[in-house]
């Protein structure tokens, strides 16, 4: 079967946009790096953890966790379908490409 | 505050749920949906994972175990903030194929198994009954608070009649805005709406109480802070192994309990509103979660000793005397529990009556798919199931007597929903994934499940026998519940999740890899992962079925109504190009229908409806193969067309160019024929004159001498200019025979100048040489070699016009090839005329027509041709410069 064939170079409004998706992607990544962090703070068998501070600082990753997203969501919701028809690179204008 | 006055606020509160629901679906009815499906209202709907168990339980957690509580929340917020993973595609699938429930997607994707229907909302009733006894629990909980801190001392008759009744009007709720459209896709517009409600109801309260605890009555934030840091939360440690098993247990709750696969999914799924509510969810929970650390320390600091933290929500303002703030958190909590109930009881009805009840009722009476009226059975079934969903959880509630901590059973029913995630990720992202698989995934992880949390859970010699729990099942010490395969010293919740999510998800791809997928199946499984792609719809199932449309027709109003069943078959018809409402039924259009249908029943139900009229179960593999053959061979056709096209192309240039030198022949040819006759006639003429002239006799002798003389001469030039017009089409033809030989230049050179001298032997002639550069052995044919130099040096003397004129012949030898150049001082050759020296008869000038008919070079190239050489022009020279070149050895390329 004959596959479309995917262009190799992007414009550079195609380029944010795939990278854009990435960053979607990594930002669970990273979210879960940094909630998963205070596991190595408090070895298990010392006494109480610091409550106070353990909760201003889950609360501070959540909140950017919050922001990031907010950041991210209106270029992905107006995000076109997968077709890239349109992001072939046009050589002859020379645009930038990546 | 009077007991009476609560149930008042409280029935008015709900009374006016019962309103906004009213009003949204009166104007979702006449078409104004407008903001009813906004962002907005999507992403409060989805805080129904906020339940009662949030509201109340929460603070109790963090009572008891410090932050532990917020990994209920990190996890569905990492699900929602990496919704480019999941849910996008979750939302997608659940679109395109009119998923109705968690169950039916399950079933959809692996070959609209009803099996797995079935086995999916075994687990989810299973999980979800003691979840909804959780909620009526806190809500008569709540109550209880309130009766018991009367001052009047009025105390609450009687708990389970609060139940009864909170379980009552719920369904009552449920039935008339759950159960108003048979199509689930259609949205309930009402209950979204009472939710959102609801959601904002519930953490204004939160918020409110939050507000009170840390400003009111905390001293401000400062000196929470410090409390904070000084509580002595007696059980806070993180424990890794709980902490980072309570985050994958919620993110994988968050997509799969039932309601929240309603609110995210089946009501009102859209990318875009995904997007927003992709932060805006988290946002909502962090606010949710944000008070929950200071009113569960100020609660310890300030309330009595015995006092059960799950209520500190309730209770702090209570006993601060803030009747109102108390008011507004009881509602938030009953708006908690409610909404949950709703929803949970919406979807799992609606699991209930599209996998157990249709299926059975078309088991038993296959005829009245055709005959009976299935919108009634169907919604019949679906509000008994609520009633039922309902009345199982508040069996659950009595029988467990309503003393457990509300956390403990969010718990227990978040890792039971938790067991469909492996067989759910698998089947939207590997096409392998197999229904066996998913069989015997889901029962593996349900039975592990049940016997390492669910059973225990109601303690030793409940369910369970305490000979179990010590000894192991029937005495096999690997099989002890809380320490299976002898893992001991695991947190018992870590320890059911860990075994039952491994032991679930090796059974689903072990069984997977073994076994083979029938043709749903895989036309399934490659719609579900390739859903992005929009040319991958793939083979239509009812290909070769033969439906008549009327019986489908009738089949499809039982099910969607008169008056949408005809609309969607006129439209059809319409698009057909047809009138009337009775399009043909093609298999795009069956397989339409059967997605519309399977919004209403689910997909399993709808296959099994539509084959009983299409009249096959089922397609074949063979018929897939076939399609996809078809494609295939469609597309390799198209390929093959394409190359032969270029190919045509390519042909047709070359025969366009071969057509250019056929014409440019053709002119030559014409252009040779006439310059040869003329050649040949201009002797011709002299002979037969002069031979006409000597018939007539009486002449004297010395005229006919000289008469014959010239006509001898002119026979001669006649003879050499067919002589030469022989050669040169030996030549052309290449048929000419070559006599080769070692030979060396420098006779050959000797030769051709002893042959030209011949040629106006009256100009002296000084020819310049370089001997020891043209001693050199070649191989090739002596004789014609010589041929060309003498035409060469024979040109050189005739038409040299310098004073004094000279020849140069030089030879070189550059990698294989030898250059003999002959030069001499004359004008040489204009530009112009350059190119056309080398064709047949191309004289440049008349004066000095020395016998030569205009071939010589002509034939010098042909000669050169077959010598693998080649004779050209070298401007630049000073004068005429020609330059052979040929092969040290004939046949040997130039390296």
């Amino acid at each position: 079967m004959a596959k479309r064939r995917a262009p190799l170079f992007l414009k550079r409004k195609s380029y944010r946009r795939r990278r854009l998706r990435d960053a979607a992607r990594l930002l669970p990544i990273l979210g879960g790096f940094l909630v998963l962090l205070p596991i190595l703070w408090s070895p298990s068998g010392s006494s109480g953890a610091d409550t106070a501070w353990d909760g201003i600082y889950l609360f501070s990753v959540w909140l950017a966790l919050v922001a990031l997203a907010a950041a991210l969501a209106p270029g992905l919701a107006h995000d076109a379908p997968e077709g890239d028809e349109a992001d072939l690179l046009p050589q002859a204008r020379g645009e930038d490409f990546r | 505050m009077p007991f009476n006055l609560l149930v008042l606020f409280c029935l008015c509160y709900v009374v006016m749920l019962f309103l906004v629901a009213f009003l949204a679906e009166r104007r979702a009815a006449v078409g104004r949906i407008g903001w009813l499906r906004s962002p907005v209202i999507y992403t409060l709907s989805l805080s129904i994972y906020c339940t009662a168990w949030t509201f109340y339980g929460a603070v109790g957690y963090a009572a008891r175990s410090g932050l532990e509580f917020v990994t209920i929340y990190l996890g569905p917020t990492l699900v929602f903030v990496g919704w480019w993973w999941v849910l996008r595609k979750l939302v997608k699938i659940g679109r395109q194929q009119r998923v109705t429930s968690i169950a039916d997607l399950i079933s959809s994707r692996f070959g609209k198994s009803n099996l797995l229907g079935v086995v999916v909302t075994l687990i989810a009733v299973v999980a979800a009954t003691p979840y909804i006894a959780l909620q009526l629990q806190s809500v008569t909980l709540s109550f209880a608070v309130f009766a018991s801190g009367t001052p009047e001392g009025w105390a609450l008759p009687n708990r389970d009649a609060t139940a009864v009744w909170v379980a009552g009007g719920l369904a009552l709720f449920t039935i008339l805005f759950g159960t108003r459209n048979l199509d689930a896709k259609e949205q309930h517009h009402g209950v979204v709406l009472a939710i959102a409600v609801e959601a904002v109801v519930k953490l204004v309260a939160l918020l409110a109480v939050g507000a009170f605890v840390v400003w009111g009555i905390g001293g401000g934030l400062g000196a929470v802070f410090a409390k904070i840091g000084a509580a002595s939360i007696p059980d806070w440690v993180i424990k890794p192994d709980r902490w980072f098993g309570m985050i994958a247990v919620s993110g994988a709750a968050v997509i799969c309990l039932p309601r929240m696969f309603q609110v995210m999914v089946v009501e009102d799924g859209d990318e875009r509103h995904m997007a927003l509510a992709s932060w805006a969810f988290p946002a909502y929970l962090m606010l949710m979660s944000l008070f929950i650390v200071p009113i569960a320390v100020i609660g310890l600091e300030r309330m009595p000793a015995g006092a059960n933290p799950d209520m500190f929500v309730l209770t702090l303002p209570l006993a601060e005397g803030q009747a109102g703030l108390a008011m507004l958190a009881f509602l938030g909590g009953f708006s908690s529990a409610t909404s949950m109930v709703i929803v949970e009881s919406i979807a799992l009805a609606t699991m209930v009556s599209n996998h157990v009840v249709m299926p059975l009722w078309l088991r038993l009476a296959p005829q009245s798919a055709m005959s009976g009226d299935v919108r009634r059975i169907v919604l019949l079934a679906r509000r008994l199931s609520i009633i039922g969903v309902l009345a199982l959880g508040y069996l659950y509630y009595r029988m467990s007597g309503g003393s457990v901590a509300l956390a403990a059973m969010g718990l227990i029913a978040f890792a039971g929903v938790a067991q469909v995630l492996p067989v759910l990720l698998g089947g939207i992202f590997w096409r392998g994934a197999t229904k066996s698989g998913a069989v015997a995934g889901l029962l593996t992880g349900f039975c592990v499940w049940a016997f390492t949390l669910f059973l225990p859970f109601f303690g030793p010699d409940a369910v369970l026998s305490q000979a179990v729990f010590d000894q192991g099942l029937m005495g096999a010490g690997w099989l002890r519940p809380q320490a299976l395969f002898g893992v001991t010293g695991m947190d018992p919740l870590v320890h059911s999740l860990f075994w039952s999510a491994a032991l679930n998800t090796a059974a689903f791809c072990i069984v997977s890899l073994l076994t083979f997928p029938g043709p749903v199946e895989r036309m399934q499984g490659a719609a579900f992962v390739n859903v992005f792609d929009a040319d991958a719809a793939g083979p239509q199932g009812w290909a070769r079925g033969r439906a008549e449309p009327e019986a489908l027709l009738v089949m499809a109003q039982r099910i969607l109504g008169e008056d949408q069943a005809l609309a969607l078959f006129e439209a059809e018809a319409r698009a057909q190009g047809k009138g009337g409402y009775l399009p043909d039924a093609t298999p795009d259009f069956v397989a339409g229908l059967e997605r519309r249908l399977a919004g209403s029943v689910g997909a399993a139900t709808a296959h099994a409806m539509i084959s009983q009229i299409v009249g096959r179960a089922t397609v074949s593999v063979e018929d897939l193969m076939a399609v996809a053959n078809e494609t295939a061979q469609i597309m390799e056709y198209s390929a093959q067309l394409e190359a032969q096209r270029e190919e045509l192309t390519r042909t047709a240039g070359a025969l366009r160019e071969a057509n250019e030198k056929l014409k440019q022949l053709s002119v030559q040819k014409d252009a040779f024929l006439s310059q040869i006759s003329h050649e040949l006639r201009t002797p011709m003429t002299s002979i037969r004159a002069f031979s006409e002239i000597l018939t007539e006799g009486d002449l004297p002798p010395e005229l006919v001498a000289n008469y014959g003389r010239i006509i001898h001469d002119e026979a001669i030039r006649l003879t050499r200019l067919l002589d030469d017009l022989l050669d040169l089409s030996v030549l052309e033809n290449g048929s000419v025979q070559l006599n080769i030989g070692l030979v060396n230049l420098q006779p050959l050179i000797d030769r051709a100048l002893a042959s030209a001298q011949h040629t106006r032997p009256e100009r002296d002639f000084t020819v310049l040489r370089d001997l020891p550069t043209e001693s050199l052995f070649l191989r090739t044919d002596g004789d014609r070699l010589v041929q060309v130099f003498i035409n060469l040096i024979s040109n050189a003397r005739k038409y040299c016009d310098a004073g004094t004129p000279e020849l140069k012949i030089s030879v070189r030898q550059r990698s294989g090839r030898v250059h003999v150049d002959f030069i001499d001082n004359g004008t040489g050759i204009a530009k112009q005329s350059q190119g056309i020296i080398f064709e047949k008869f191309a004289r440049l000038t008349d004066q000095s027509r020395a016998g030569g008919a205009g071939l010589g070079l002509a034939i010098c190239r042909e000669v050169m041709a077959n010598l693998g050489g080649q004779v050209t022009y070298l401007p630049g020279r000073g004068g005429a410069a020609f330059r052979v070149t040929l092969p040290l050895r004939i046949g040997q390329q130039a390296a």
